[in-house]
């Protein structure tokens, strides 16, 4: 991936990123999350990710931010009204936040690894193949208790949404 | 020439962004979305990682399964969380963190 579209798309990601911690309508927050997300799959798309960038188009960008979309409507949230900020929970998050960018930025500076280059690919990348044969090798327990995880995630879901809890 | 750096970089900058929306803003839905933002930084490295040591030629795939289950069960707790929250909604009409402190000390 060329430097200028990596940067155009970490930009495009941080900056929609911003957005949606800034914005105070709700449904601006969850679109500017889709546009984040899309940058994110180009990001993985230019790491020869393609499998996972197309997962993260489909299942992040389509069905999870569906479903925030629907979920916002359907309680019809308004843009929210400014509040009161208490200055000690500010402060307090502020000083949180920048600790830990300048506890990222003085790792990576000392990191060893961190100045290698992208090593030439010279196997066949069959993305879906390879996974697919990993998913079902080596992760083959894995994936059988992750679908047990979704099924029990699916009837917990219609248990919290029937009216009456019995 | 890119660097292994770079991507962590982006990483870790999309994190922070996650972690200062959790902190900072007080609709539940939009702490939920800041959630998932910080999972998807941590996706990024992984991927960044599993490309960068390559094996045999190829990207580290065990790097891109790990990457792939979490997708799953983030998808799974994105809606039990938002039946959750429409649960919350239906007992108190809010939405918002500061409105439900009951089992507040």
């Amino acid at each position: 991936m060329s430097p200028i579209l990596f940067w155009l798309f970490s930009a495009l990601m941080l900056g929609f990123g911003a957005n949606v911690i800034l914005n105070r309508n709700p449904i601006a927050s969850a679109l500017s999350l889709v546009v984040s997300f899309l940058g994110l799959a180009a990001l993985f798309v230019g790491l020869d990710a393609y499998f996972i960038g197309v997962i993260q188009v489909l299942v992040y960008a389509g069905a999870v931010m569906v479903l925030f979309l629907f979920i916002i409507m359907l309680l019809d949230l308004k843009k929210e009204k400014r509040r009161n900020l208490r200055p000690f929970a500010v402060i307090g998050g502020g000083a949180v936040v920048a600790a830990f960018v300048t506890q990222l930025l003085i790792v990576l500076s000392r990191f060893p690894g961190g100045t290698k280059t992208l090593p030439a690919l010279t196997g066949s990348l069959d993305d879906t193949r390879n996974i697919g044969s990993t998913l079902f090798s080596n992760y083959n327990l894995p994936f059988q208790a992750v679908g047990v995880l979704v099924l029990v995630a699916t009837i917990g879901v219609v248990v919290l949404s029937k009216r009456e809890l019995k | 020439m890119l660097t292994l750096n770079d991507y962590l970089l982006v990483s870790g900058l999309l994190f922070a962004l996650g972690f200062a929306g959790v902190l900072f803003r007080r609709n539940l839905i939009v702490i939920f979305m800041a959630l998932e933002m910080m999972l998807n930084a941590a996706n990024l490295a992984l991927v960044a990682f599993a490309r960068f040591n390559t094996l045999d030629g190829l990207p580290n795939y065990n790097g891109q399964m790990l990457v792939f289950f979490i997708i799953t069960v983030a998808a799974a707790e994105v809606a039990v969380g938002l039946a959750i929250i429409v649960a919350l909604y239906r007992a108190r009409q809010t939405v918002h963190v500061e409105d439900v402190s009951t089992l507040k000390f």
